[in-house]
């Protein structure tokens, strides 16, 4: 890693495990929860949130020494807004359907706390090339929860993973549905979002007990 | 024998010391718990040895659900038979009820589902207890009783299997095990397994074995629930008596339909003080209070014929007791101490709002046409709030009172002065 140094490393790294906004920071659970009953709209989510949070990380940046400490939130919010238009027109023009699924989400990737916790938090203060690194780190730790959950959720509520039937088709009653097996219809609704994230929290915390908060 | 029962239990002791501080030695811990009394004596201060431990509790619970379970043996046969053969003409219950097919039909179907139950939920006990390195708990013994008697009889083994995986694991031991859960066990696992496999928990086929099989052939059978019957808003009378209902002559789930054993089961709950008498009895007043309202709705003509809820609207209000698994709910499941209320008062409010909201559920969402379990799981998650406010008030109560009564000494200087009462 002769293009990173080591604190830049960390910058990428750290939000990926231990550092993980879902997991550990608990935010930007609302898409979490809504869009990942399918794998293909995880992922689709993941580079979205990906583009905005990196770009945008590196844009407030730039901006770090004019805004006015006032205006900060209003001047975030549009470049958020400003992307996430980009992200919603760039999905209409070439992959309609799938905008249509995720309709309202991408949208409402402006109000994703991770985005707006990202630019106060790091943007505001450091250089733009920090500021994109920590932004594609982010978005990869909230991008790899999406696509765990969305997977877990699409091949077991629905036994397809994008859209491939991986366990036969369940109408006909070809492969595993021949030996009685079924879908798992909870999966499907958005509490089940809630339990797999849950139970990663679970997961993540008693393999480094070092992550338990005191409470 | 005697002799070698000891030789037995001697063995399980030398094993249990062999194993000592390894990582299986709660699994073999658990195992000398569960069949003797230990030998093991405390060394330090003195204890209280009490006969009433968890697991004597455990044991009255199952004692209680096992003429529940065996009235379950029959019953599913006799549906399976009478919705074959046609219901008989002259009801006697020696005859028709209370024969050895029925029986045997029953058996073969209901222990495969209690040998499920208890084998992969004791399983993942054993399996924590050893990742934890804590006693395996008996919290187990009722819910593995439980569950057979609340799901339908024609669900497939592997979805039990999973169910109670979801239940013991996500409803019980995420929270740190028996006594910790947040969510009755049982009723996570028949949640699980209504949201999971709905065509496999509700609809007129699932009732009576052999209806999903012969469905859409010649031979095909209807098992429809009273209830199921009702919220499609059928006006025409139901084939079904009130002592059918009482006794439980009648489709369900496994245990759920005789109101009559429930009823024998609940009075030896509350003599043996295992149960709380005042969850049944607010559970049993408010699901009354909200059918009469119902009732009286449907009697002032704001509802009519045509309207969707007609249906369980105009149902008797004490009717709604002997159907369902409302009866069964509110003996055995509302009662669990761990996950109900703990005060007085909120046992009450705790009681009353689940037969209330049982019932609402049952006539406003035709869709979950049994809303006993969603209400206890709701009130589950409500108990502490509840408790929360009841302790409080009587903080409160009993300030005010302190205050009423302050005692004014007089002080060296000639001037009362107000003794200042420390808040607790």
């Amino acid at each position: 890693m002769a293009l990173l140094s080591k604190k830049d490393t960390n910058l990428i790294l750290d939000p990926l495990a231990d550092n993980n906004p879902i997991t550990i920071q608990v935010l930007g659970i609302c898409s979490a929860l809504a869009i990942t009953a399918e794998l293909q709209a995880s992922v689709v989510m993941a580079i979205s949130v990906l583009f905005v949070l990196g770009v945008g990380n590196v844009v407030i940046s730039l901006l770090r020494n004019i805004i006015p400490t006032k205006i900060r939130i209003i001047v975030q919010l549009i470049v958020v807004a400003t992307l996430v238009i980009i992200v919603d027109q760039v999905l209409k023009a070439f992959a309609y359907e799938l905008s249509k699924t995720l309709s309202v989400f991408v949208g409402l990737i402006i109000t994703n706390c991770i985005i707006m916790g990202r630019f106060e938090a790091f943007a505001l203060g450091n250089g733009p090339w920090k500021a994109f690194l920590d932004g594609i780190g982010n978005a990869l730790g909230y991008g790899i929860i999406l696509i765990v959950v969305g997977f877990f959720r699409e091949l077991l509520g629905s036994g397809t993973l994008f859209g491939f039937k991986v366990f036969g088709d369940p109408v006909a009653k070809t492969g595993l549905y021949a030996t009685g097996y079924e879908n798992n219809g909870f999966m499907i609704i958005p509490p089940a979002a809630l339990i797999v994230v849950g139970i990663i929290i679970w997961v993540q915390r008693s393999r480094n007990r070092a992550l338990i908060e005191e409470n | 024998m005697s002799n070698k029962r000891l030789t037995f239990k001697k063995r399980l002791h030398i094993l249990k010391h062999r194993y000592r501080g390894k990582k299986m030695a709660p699994a073999f811990n658990a195992f000398h718990t569960f069949l003797f009394s230990p030998d093991e004596t405390t060394h330090t201060g003195s204890h209280i040895r009490a006969a009433d431990d968890l697991k004597r509790t455990m044991n009255t619970v199952i004692m209680a659900l096992i003429p529940v379970l065996l009235f379950s043996f029959f019953n599913t046969g006799y549906q399976h038979y009478s919705a074959i053969n046609g219901f008989p003409e002259n009801f006697s219950v020696m005859e028709h009820f209370l024969t050895w097919d029925n029986f045997w039909l029953g058996f073969v179907l209901v222990i495969p589902l209690v040998i499920v139950s208890y084998g992969v939920g004791l399983l993942i006990e054993f399996i924590f207890a050893v990742i934890k390195g804590h006693e395996v708990e008996e919290g187990y013994l009722v819910t593995g009783m439980l569950v057979p008697l609340i799901v339908p009889v024609d669900t497939p083994l592997w979805m039990l299997a999973v169910a109670v995986v979801f239940g013991v694991i996500i409803g019980k031991e995420v929270f740190g095990g028996t006594g910790m859960n947040i969510l009755n066990p049982a009723l996570t696992i028949r949640a699980f397994l209504f949201f999971a496999y709905p065509t496999w928990m509700s609809g007129d086929k699932v009732w009576v074995h052999g209806a999903v099989e012969r469905a859409g052939t010649a031979d095909a059978i209807s098992g429809e629930t009273i209830l199921g019957y009702l919220a499609q808003n059928n006006t025409s009378e139901f084939s079904y008596s009130v002592s059918d209902m009482f006794f439980g002559f009648i489709p369900g789930s496994v245990g759920e339909t005789s109101a009559f054993l429930i009823l024998l089961g609940g009075l030896f709950l509350i003599f043996s003080k295992i149960a709380s008498w005042r969850i049944m009895v607010s559970a049993v007043a408010g699901s009354l209070v909200m059918g009469l309202i119902f009732n009286g709705i449907v009697d002032l003509g704001w509802i009519g014929e045509r309207s969707t809820f007609y249906g369980l609207m105009s149902f008797d209000f004490w009717k709604h007791l002997l159907v369902g698994g409302l009866a069964f709910g509110i003996v055995y499941m509302a009662t669990d101490p761990v996950t109900g209320s703990q005060t007085n008062k909120g046992k009450w409010i705790y009681g009353f709002l689940i037969g209330f909201i049982s019932v609402m559920i049952r006539v406003f969402n035709p869709a979950y046409p049994e809303g006993v379990f969603l209400a206890i799981l709701l009130m589950n998650v409500f108990a502490p709030t509840i408790d929360h406010y009841v302790v409080k008030g009587n903080i409160r109560r009993r300030m005010k009172r302190l205050k009423q009564a302050t005692i004014f000494p007089k002080s060296t200087d000639g001037k009362e002065e107000e003794l200042k009462v420390e808040t607790i």
